[in-house]
């Protein structure tokens, strides 16, 4: 017999109430059971990063969690992230700045920086501008075949400065 | 890719958390931040019948360092470690958020735990050898009420130990304070699991870096990736030896000295041991000149 829990969960600030199979992933439940499908599913046990979204504000790989686990949670996934046809800040750095080539990877690795970018932001760790290195170190989290990180890291290394100076009185 | 079935059980405290592990018996296990559960379970190395999923439960997140050392709530994240900049807790254990950044990646810190690293006890895992190292205790909640246990009692192999399958762990404690400690480790990309890591601490009995002439009173030093336990090097004869230079290289041959690691992809016991020897040096020269 299937273990089958009722749960609510958010996803970009939607309310959605569902039963979900205990063994369905998050990623699973995102993007068969609610039609989610930006989050991109890769190698399935947390090596590529390609399904990361932000639970609660973290970031977390949506193959190393359980649908039902996000239950009474906030999801973020990246269909958040534009607004209509208008590309947030972040995205329009990853097309200015060439941080993408074929696209698979690139909703894990906006989540990815909007989850370190929202830390940054929240005051956490020493603060002040992260550094190239610091971004490099974030970004090694997932994998990219196409660009070779460059692109990446311009781009929410950018975004980063450009929230930081919008911040200031 | 897709675990298989299993039933899902959420608990809101300890006691809760015990009765139902006593209940589901020894196919259940305890899931926090599945970091290295649910992958094995995606491959289907890992079947347990039943999950209980413990991270709801309060106040298990919290860094607490006082006169009798420091605690570690077990469901506190390894970010939060390594975010950490209370004073007090970097006075002494300041070894403990600079290690942090070596545990995966910045998402698997994100919602990995401390009790769940230790739980686990995979051998080359960064707060498996801290706790080797600075000889901390695992605080245990069963059936009978809370036990501690000295993690030298804890860690029996690869990803086993001595607790029992209705115990969770509540509390990671570390009784003394290491000023002049450091971890290192080498994997061939960023956030890998280590080839080989080394945890050092240095007892220099004053704070600040050695002066010139100064010797060591004593040497901890402690490998992981080099056996089925994090392993503890001999280092008696390192004892009243100058705290310089030339005393960091020796200790890393007399660790490469002790060793016998195995073969695998990443490497045979030769380049693991020339590995141990380099990563003891740099620790230790990295430990002495901790603040």
């Amino acid at each position: 017999m299937k273990d089958t829990h009722l749960i609510r969960v958010r996803v970009n600030g939607r309310e959605h109430e569902l039963a979900v199979e205990s063994r369905r992933t998050l990623a699973d439940m995102l993007r068969h059971d609610l039609g989610y499908t930006g989050t991109h599913l890769g190698c399935e046990h947390g090596i590529c990063g390609a399904c990361t979204v932000l639970v609660d504000g973290a970031p977390a790989r949506a193959c190393l969690m359980f649908g039902v686990q996000a239950d009474g949670q906030d999801v973020a996934t990246v269909e958040g992230l534009a607004d209509g046809e208008d590309l947030s800040d972040l995205q329009q750095a990853f097309s200015d700045r060439h941080g993408l080539q074929c696209g698979f990877c690139t909703p894990g690795f906006l989540m990815l920086a909007e989850g370190y970018l929202a830390e940054l932001q929240a005051g956490r760790g020493d603060g002040g501008e992260p550094s190239e290195q610091q971004i490099r170190e974030v970004v090694a989290a997932n994998l990219c075949r196409c660009t070779g990180y460059q692109g990446i890291v311009e781009a929410v290394l950018e975004t980063a400065r450009r929230r930081q100076a919008m911040e200031m009185p | 890719m897709k675990p298989a079935p299993f039933s899902y059980y959420r608990t809101r405290s300890v006691p809760e958390t015990v009765a139902r592990l006593a209940e589901l018996g020894d196919g259940a296990k305890i899931l926090a931040g599945g970091q290295s559960l649910v992958p094995m379970m995606n491959f289907r190395l890992a079947r347990p019948d039943a999950l209980v999923d413990v991270t709801r439960i309060p106040g298990l997140e919290y860094l607490r360092a006082g006169p009798d050392g420091l605690r570690i709530g077990a469901l506190t994240r390894h970010r939060t470690v390594e975010l950490c900049r209370d004073p007090v807790v970097l006075d002494g254990f300041g070894l403990l958020p600079r290690a942090a950044r070596w545990i995966g990646h910045y998402p698997i810190r994100a919602r990995g735990t401390f009790g769940g690293s230790i739980a686990h006890a995979d051998p080359a895992a960064e707060w498996c050898l801290l706790a080797v190292l600075l000889e901390a205790n695992v605080v245990l909640a069963g059936p009978a009420g809370a036990r501690t246990v000295p993690v030298s009692d804890f860690f029996e192999g690869f990803y086993t130990t001595t607790a029992e399958p209705d115990e969770m762990i509540t509390e990671l404690h570390f009784p003394r304070a290491a000023r002049h400690a450091a971890l290192t480790e080498f994997a061939q990309r960023q956030g890998d699991f280590a080839v080989v890591a080394a945890a050092v601490s240095v007892d220099l009995g004053v704070a600040g870096p050695p002066r010139p002439g100064a010797a060591c009173r004593s040497v901890r030093v402690v490998l992981g990736g080099v056996g089925p336990l994090p392993f503890v090097v001999d280092t008696g004869a390192l004892g009243g030896q100058p705290a310089a230079a030339a005393t960091w290289r020796a200790a890393g041959e007399l660790a490469a000295a002790q060793i016998d690691p195995p073969a695998d992809g990443h490497g045979g016991p030769a380049y693991r041991r020339r590995l141990a020897a380099t990563l003891v040096e740099r620790a230790l020269t990295e430990a002495a000149a901790a603040p």
